[in-house]
């Protein structure tokens, strides 16, 4: 029988292939100067890739799956998809000034990011444990490369292999206990592997240790606390719009997959009873160690890198908590703890994107992450201290920025669990969230107590680019902080 | 209809008239202070200008029920919903608020503290002008909230930008105290949705009154509220905060952290807390009325630490709110009318009194009181008007502070008739004896500033008196404290009704007796004037 191919709904995957195909030959065929136009050609086309997405979502439909439903393109796909697309066309704003002045391989910098975009845009429709790893090989691979690509910086290039060692590492676990789970279930699609998991509980014991394998391969991908080690000194070394990428995108990925084979594969409370304890320890772990070590840093990107450590961990918060929800049998509740997830994801991604961009804009002048190097950024210019302002109190969760909202889903999805411990996570998540406030309010003392620390006190330049990805990001981040509900309908959309 | 429409847009208006402000002066270029300052002016005079229109067109005789509401959708997703309106209890609060904010403005008019910059300054001013009227008005717990949290920002940049040498630690740590507070009242708010009627709307959570609760649960739902709302107040042991935050802040800052920001808390309690958990309050009761006369006692012998002027102000608003609080903790009508008798009376004098501390620093550059005397000879009208703040503050009858006190320490005699009675009249005479030692303090601080003569060092320095800008800011409040002394009907009248309809169901969901007399009249002071 041949596959039925539905090009409508891979229209979006589509594109982005053409795209990458299309950056490359114009970087081997065409002369060094129209070179240039690669950034365009790339933001074109994830734009482009865009449009389908819109008119597949505002089609009434069923879902429609494919390859004996290991891909599909329903809601949940597209409002991730759109999601990936968004901030890839932001991080594309990022680069184009960084990369051109950095003399670095411009053509490949662009094939490698929409490469590892690819992956994301199918890790979004992968219901098959089989197309997952596929999908999160396809978006990992790329970023070692691009983590490693200011290739005369040793920092970069230690970056590079330790992002490559522990990925190839965790790879290697995931897939042993994807292996089991295969065993167990005579199965690879995720529906399939419910059912089977759903009725059988005598293999419990193997399922524990094949699903705390996966779980323990996709930790190092998001990097949770223990699993996390890798991604200070990654999140440094690399070029900072790759970092921003890395932070927001390939840590969404991880979100992604980790959400998508417990959401379609691991819901019976059977199952859910198994899992949601380490899930538990991850996410406490996380949160107060990727705190606790974010308050001790003196270099904005690590404080960043840790920061997103301890955001990785309240993302778990709901994780958890639509696991206690499960097996105390309350389906409806791990519902909206899903939606917990996606608009979590979606505003983290929003406020650390633009704060990335203000750090790239900064460092333009200051040649410096150091987070001292920032002082009297208010006196000098004004315009991006208040925004990288709104950025970190929107990060550390205080209203009217987005961030808050994000909190209050989290919160919620952990109290609605109810008992000891969904009740006792959310404490443990409030007392986090003071917590880190005292690290983003360090950078924002430093931008509006302190002096400036340069002879040059004239405003910072910032090129259109990524004047545009600020704005874009700020006003995101103002607009779903004031009207959540404008934005909340995506997560609903999505389940 | 224009009167329809006027009553739906009036408390909006009232509340994000001074958010369009903020942005409009975002939008005029630094150098331009004058614009930026009549565009401050402007705005706070309109916000002005729509509360006094609510004062007017305010239903006085139905102050018990929420008017002016507007209840739109905002947030379906998570069930909160875009509900205000103004009560007998929150309007003499937003009043206070938009008044207080426009004289700060005038004052600020030629007072801009170091490192200047007008403009950030005004924003900062107007987003909390913002936060504060929101609060006031919300009728849903997460507007509340999030009204409650936007006063942070500003606050803390006004501490840490403008502030005084120790500014940065004073900023963050008024910060921290107070985002703690409010991350486990929301955890509070959330667990009410949950385990209540899965709604955030205030008035249905009253009506509701945590009926289906278990005790343990109510009683730990009101500590997670009690948190958040305690270290806002600040009640001990959460104070340590605000003799740091207001020693340090800006004159302005200050007043508004004094006149305003404090009240958020009380107001939490009372809008918030006591109505919807009525049972859980009555265990935290006699605990919350410990802790207010601790408040007191400690409060009175900080002020005797001090040497620093503005610190020792910062104490006496600690014995101030205990006061407030032990009102509150009464649960009876009585008692809360004195409460926000207290609010407001505090408000206006400490305010005028911390106004007074900023002229006496920009002229002595200092708050050291060793070192400052003679200000009656030197400015004899600040000093005169210091005299009558202190007389003010320390409760003398016919001034604003008398009313907020004696009563509050009444209504401690009697508090609600399921609450122990000797545990309350022992709180009675340690308060009692709190304003003893209250006279004591104020009236030391007087003589060390104002009496004697000036020392050497300043003997021979150019003392500038009240100004013009300074009596357009101050005399409002001055003859405010008069009138609500001597006529303290004009606000009794106002949040009675509201009061005892609030307590009328707190003493039926607690089986204890109705504290309102028939007629709504419980104020003793409203039957013989």
């Amino acid at each position: 029988m041949n596959p039925v191919f539905d090009w409508h709904a891979l229209a979006p995957d589509v594109i982005l292939v053409a795209t990458i195909v299309v950056v490359l030959v114009v970087e081997f065929a065409f002369p060094r100067q129209s070179r240039t136009q690669t950034s365009r050609i790339a933001a074109i086309g994830v734009l482009a890739a865009l449009v389908p997405i819109v008119s597949l979502a505002t089609h009434e439909n069923e879902a429609r799956e494919m390859f004996a439903g290991a891909y599909a393109v329903d809601n949940y796909a597209l409002a991730l998809k759109a999601f990936f697309l968004v901030v890839t066309y932001i991080t594309i704003l990022l680069s184009v000034d960084y990369i051109d002045e950095g003399d670095y391989y411009r053509g490949e910098f662009y094939f490698l990011l929409l490469t590892s975009v690819l992956g994301l845009m199918v890790m979004a429709s992968a219901r098959d444990l089989i197309t997952i790893f596929i999908a999160l090989e396809t978006i990992s691979i790329p970023t070692f490369i691009l983590a490693a690509f200011r290739k005369h910086d040793r920092q970069s290039n230690e970056a590079g292999v330790k992002y490559y060692l522990i990925g190839v590492l965790s790879s290697a676990i995931m897939l042993y206990g994807m292996s089991i789970i295969f065993g167990l279930t005579g199965t690879t699609t995720l529906s399939g592997i419910s059912d089977a998991v759903a009725v059988d509980a005598t293999t419990r014991p193997l399922l524990a240790v094949a699903m705390f394998l996966t779980l323990v391969g996709f930790a190092f991908k998001v990097s949770a606390v223990p699993f996390h080690f890798w991604a200070p000194d990654t999140y440094e070394g690399a070029p900072t719009p790759v970092t921003a990428f890395l932070s927001v995108a390939s840590k969404a990925g991880g979100f992604v997959a980790l959400l998508s084979i417990i959401f379609f594969g691991f819901r019976s409370p059977n199952a859910a009873d198994l899992w949601w304890g380490p899930v538990w320890i991850l996410a406490v772990l996380s949160m107060t160690l990727g705190n606790l070590a974010a308050l001790r840093q003196t270099n904005i990107v690590r404080m960043l890198a840790y920061s997103s450590i301890a955001q990785g961990g309240f993302m778990l918060v709901p994780f958890a908590a639509a696991g206690i929800a499960e097996a105390n049998g309350e389906p409806f509740v791990a519902d909206t703890s899903f939606e917990a997830v996606v608009i979590y994801l979606l505003i983290y991604g929003a406020m650390n994107l633009g704060a990335f961009a203000v750090v790239i804009a900064v460092a333009r002048r200051t040649r410096s992450a150091e987070i001292s190097s920032y002082g009297g950024l208010f006196e000098t210019s004004p315009v991006l201290a208040v925004t990288m302002t709104m950025f970190l109190a929107s990060l550390a969760g205080i209203p009217p920025v987005a961030g808050w909202f994000a909190k209050f889903v989290m919160f919620r999805s952990a109290l609605e669990a109810g008992g000891p411990w969904g009740v006792s996570l959310a404490v443990i998540a409030a007392v986090n969230s003071v917590i880190a406030f005292f690290y983003y309010a360090g950078v924002i003392r430093v931008m509006w107590f302190k002096e400036p620390v340069t002879e040059d006190r004239s405003p910072i330049q910032v090129p259109g680019a990524l004047t545009g990805a600020i704005a874009i990001t700020a006003t995101v981040t103002f607009v779903i902080g004031v009207y959540p509900q404008l934005f909340a309908r995506v997560g609903e959309l999505a389940f | 209809m224009g009167t329809m429409e006027w009553s739906e847009w009036a408390l909006s208006l009232a509340v994000f008239i001074p958010a369009l402000g903020a942005v409009v002066t975002m939008l005029i270029p630094r150098a331009q202070e004058e614009a930026v300052k009549w565009v401050a002016l402007i705005t706070t005079l309109a916000t002005l200008g729509v509360v006094v229109g609510i004062l007017v067109d305010f239903d006085y005789d139905k102050s018990g029920q929420l008017q002016f509401q507007v209840n739109n959708d905002w947030i379906n997703v998570i069930n909160s919903r875009y509900h205000i309106g103004v009560d007998g209890i929150s309007l003499p609060l937003l009043a206070l608020s938009a008044f207080i904010t426009v004289l700060c403005v005038i004052y600020s008019w030629n007072h801009w503290p170091e490192p200047h910059n007008p403009k950030a300054f005004i924003v900062l001013m107007l987003v909390l002008e913002v936060g504060m009227n929101g609060t006031f008005v919300a009728q849903d717990l997460i507007l509340f909230f999030v009204f409650f949290e936007i006063v942070l920002l500003p606050m803390f940049f006004m501490i840490g930008v403008w502030g005084g040498p120790n500014r940065e630690y004073a900023s963050i740590k008024f910060f921290l105290f107070t985002l703690f507070g409010s991350a486990m009242m929301l955890l509070g708010f959330l667990a009410l949705y949950f385990k209540g009627p899965n709604t955030f709307d205030i008035v249905a959570l009253s009506d509701w009154a945590g009926q289906d609760l278990t005790h343990s649960t109510a009683v730990l739902i009101f500590g997670a509220m009690f948190l958040g709302f305690a270290i806002k107040v600040p009640m001990f042991p959460f104070h340590t905060w605000l003799p740091d935050a207001h020693t340090e802040a800006p004159t302005v800052g200050s007043v508004l952290l004094a006149a305003i920001l404090l009240k958020l808390g009380t107001y939490g309690f009372v809008r918030i807390a006591l109505p919807i958990l009525p049972e859980a309050a009555e265990d935290w009761a006699p605990f919350i009325g410990a802790l207010a006369v601790i408040g007191i006692i400690y409060g009175a012998l900080g002020c005797l630490a001090q040497t620093d002027m503005k610190r020792l102000i910062a104490f006496s608003s600690v014995a101030h709110m205990g006061f407030v609080m032990l009102g509150i903790a009464t649960m009876t009508s009585f008692g809360i009318n004195a409460a926000i008798f207290g609010m407001v009376a505090h408000g206006l004098i400490t305010g005028m009194l911390f106004f007074v501390a900023g002229s006496v620093q920009h002229n002595f550059h200092t708050r050291e009181m060793s070192r400052l005397g003679g200000l009656l000879t030197q400015a004899p009208k600040m000093g005169w008007i210091l005299g009558f703040c202190v007389m003010a503050s320390l409760g003398l009858p016919g001034l604003a502070g008398f009313w907020g006190e004696f009563p509050a320490i009444l209504s401690a005699f009697e508090p609600l008739s399921t609450l122990s009675e000797e545990t309350f009249r022992t709180y009675m005479v340690i308060a009692a004896v709190g304003t003893v030692l209250a006279a004591g303090y104020l009236l030391w601080m007087l003589s060390k500033v104002a009496f004697g003569t000036p020392k050497a060092e300043f003997a021979d320095a150019e003392i500038h008196d009240v100004n013009a800008f300074e009596w357009t800011a101050w005399l409002p409040i001055l003859l405010l404290i008069v009138a609500l002394g001597i006529f303290p009907n004009l606000l009794f009248g106002v949040t009675d009704d509201a009061v005892c309809v609030m307590t009328d169901k707190i003493s039926e969901q607690v089986g204890a007796d109705s504290t309102c007399d028939e007629g709504g009249d419980t104020v003793p002071v409203a039957e013989h004037e």
